[in-house]
């Protein structure tokens, strides 16, 4: 899980080649509560870094999921859709959001590493 | 405490209340109705009905229990203390009622004649002059039927003054983060993108972060005054100098307008227009679904571009302007009819019963209930911002850090002890909102109450008595709801059979 890397709106992407999986972060999922409904991008969506990618609402609020990179989508996890209490089982594992190419593989270096992640965190508290 | 379970299902006097539609019998009937002569089925067209519509078969005395049974599972202000924040929840004088009875009012057609009513276009008128003179705006735009509409109806005004101008292009609309949801809601209905703007730690709007963000592409600026935290924005003036200065307008929502009626004129704070939710404000029920009324004020830069209808003094009376007519450029119309009338004679009725000494009591006393509350609960629970407040007093949960108990297990506790919650996880920007109005309508001896039941539960919470918490309410006709599972899987319709 080392490999992931975490934006400071809580979103995390994990990349293999030049695709990313995308999803929102175990402390996302915990801040939301009981997540009830949940949005994700149609394939081939092109997508701007910072984008509004996909939706999640929780019992408290709704909230938007910002694309961590550019690219375009390759798909959204219709399992989420069906059940979005995955979410809270499984954020940072099979509860991911959407799959995306990459277009600028370099915006990963701007990215937080868990190391990093965890003490933007703390700093949070 | 054990509780006995009843054969009926009835607890005491609380009544277990089935749907009308698993009520009453077959053939059961209120009415005794002549019996109906030949059909002629040529007047309809051949349409006939093939399936019965399922409408509950009940007796008159079956139908007036049912629903005198439901009204009394309501809870409202006329019940109780309603301390939800950012509603202002106040008490609506008997006298308004009685007013918007009379028969010459509540009988009207909005067809008639406008000869025959020239009573009902001088109420409207009455209403709009003091309503023009609270705020101290030259025009007011009465049609609009509700806060978010009288927004939106101010956002139109803005977008056609700006595209007479030329100035089409300006499309972005700055709403801090403590607005009201529907600021943003009317911004994108109105075609605006919408871009917020953060607080300072005191709760008030960042100045210097307003002004980075504006540009020449920015259309207005949505603030409420006093904002959701129940804090007045001090730098008011500077906020609507900038703006103008950047050529956009300044959106007031008058949501808490209760805080500070015959205190503050708006125009005098560089305010363009502002919604007046009557129903809040100016004596009309609601919380129940309708209906309001938000007129909305206008400088004299968008007064032009008010929607029809409006009225004017003419040769033949007071006349309703429903069309083009020189030198005006109404956005177009809002509303069918006239507005909201039955609305419009309780705030008028409201306005004159107070008087200006009333009015000017009436936002003192909301203002001064409000940091009375403030004041005796700052040591147990946990204020938000320092220094006195508006009308509403903002707590966030911190007191409640490491108990196990959350602002909802609170709130839902204090639907136990009798009261309706406050406002709660709202505003968003600060943890866990509690936030509470308790209006000018509440005597000291109703807030000692409510005080010592807040204490009460902030000591229980604090010693440990989470799971308490977490089982209430445990005196209502249904317990803790599995919020989730109505989220996930909603129930949204009754079929018959479905036993739900």
């Amino acid at each position: 899980m080392s490999d992931m890397r975490f934006t400071k709106d809580h979103e995390w992407i994990k990349v293999e080649g030049d695709t990313g999986t995308v999803g929102i972060s175990d402390y996302a999922q915990h801040a939301l509560g009981d997540v009830v409904f949940v949005e994700v991008p149609e394939p081939g969506r092109k997508l701007a870094k910072g984008d509004e990618a996909a939706v999640v609402e929780s019992v408290k609020a709704a909230s938007e999921v910002y694309s961590p990179v550019s690219g375009t989508v390759i798909k959204g996890n219709a399992a989420i859709v069906d059940q979005p209490g995955l979410v809270n089982e499984a954020a940072e594992g099979g509860a991911w959001f959407f799959t995306i190419k990459l277009s600028n593989a370099a915006e990963l270096s701007e990215l937080m590493d868990r190391a990093a992640y965890d003490a933007y965190l703390k700093t949070l508290e | 405490m054990s509780e006995t379970n009843s054969i009926s299902g009835n607890k005491g006097l609380q009544i277990e209340e089935k749907l009308i539609f698993e009520l009453g019998n077959p053939g059961c009937i209120g009415v005794d109705l002549p019996e109906p002569g030949p059909v002629d089925l040529d007047r309809m067209g051949g349409v006939r009905k093939r399936e019965p519509f399922g409408l509950p078969d009940l007796s008159e005395p079956q139908v007036v229990r049912h629903y005198t049974r439901l009204s009394q599972k309501n809870y409202g202000i006329d019940t109780g203390f309603y301390p939800l924040g950012s509603c202002t929840m106040k008490h609506n004088p008997r006298l308004s009622e009685k007013v918007a009875r009379l028969p010459g009012l509540a009988d009207l057609h909005p067809f008639q004649p406008q000869k025959t009513v020239q009573g009902a276009l001088e109420v409207i008128d009455g209403l709009a002059h003091w309503l023009k003179e609270l705020t101290g705006m030259p025009a007011v735009a009465m049609s609009p039927a509700a806060g978010a509409h009288g927004e939106w109806c101010g956002l139109m005004a803005i977008r056609s003054a700006h595209e007479d101008k030329g100035e089409g292009h300006r499309r972005r609309v700055l709403v801090p983060e403590s607005a009201h949801g529907t600021n943003p809601a009317s911004a994108a209905m109105c075609g605006y993108t919408v871009d917020p703007i953060p607080a300072k730690d005191n709760g008030r709007v960042d100045l210097d972060a307003l002004k980075a963000k504006l540009g020449p592409d920015v259309a207005c600026l949505m603030l409420t005054n006093p904002n959701t935290c129940g804090l007045f924005e001090s730098e008011i003036i500077e906020i609507a100098k900038a703006i103008h200065g950047a050529g956009a307008y300044f959106y007031c929502d008058g949501a808490n307008f209760n805080a500070i009626v015959g205190r503050v004129k708006v125009a005098d704070l560089g305010i363009d227009c502002m919604h007046i939710n009557l129903h809040k404000t100016f004596s009309t029920p609601h919380g129940g679904g309708g209906p309001g009324a938000g007129p909305t004020v206008l400088s004299d830069a968008l007064a032009d571009y008010a929607p029809v209808p409006y009225v004017v003094h003419g040769k033949n009376g007071l006349e309703l302007v429903e069309g083009p007519r020189e030198g005006a450029k109404p956005f177009g119309r809002v509303k069918g009819y006239h507005g909201q009338f039955g609305v419009f004679v309780r705030a008028l009725a409201y306005i004159l019963s107070m008087g200006s000494d009333g009015l000017r009591q009436a936002s003192s006393d909301a203002v001064l209930n409000a940091n009375y509350l403030q004041a005796r609960l700052s040591d147990v629970l946990s204020a938000s911002f320092e220094g006195p407040c508006m009308h509403e007093a903002l707590f966030d949960d911190r007191f409640l850090k490491d108990s196990g108990v959350t602002t909802l297990d609170f709130a839902k506790a204090l639907i136990d002890e009798g009261y309706h919650p406050m406002t709660m996880y709202f505003p968003l920007v600060v943890h866990g909102a509690l936030l509470m109005e308790p209006t000018e309508t509440e005597s000291k001896d109703t807030l000692d109450q409510f005080i010592a039941v807040v204490r009460g539960l902030a000591a229980k919470a604090k010693a440990g008595a989470a799971e308490e918490f977490k089982s209430a309410p445990r005196n209502t006709p249904r317990r803790r709801l599995d919020e989730t599972l109505a989220a996930r899987t909603p129930v949204l319709r009754w079929k018959a059979g479905s036993n739900q």
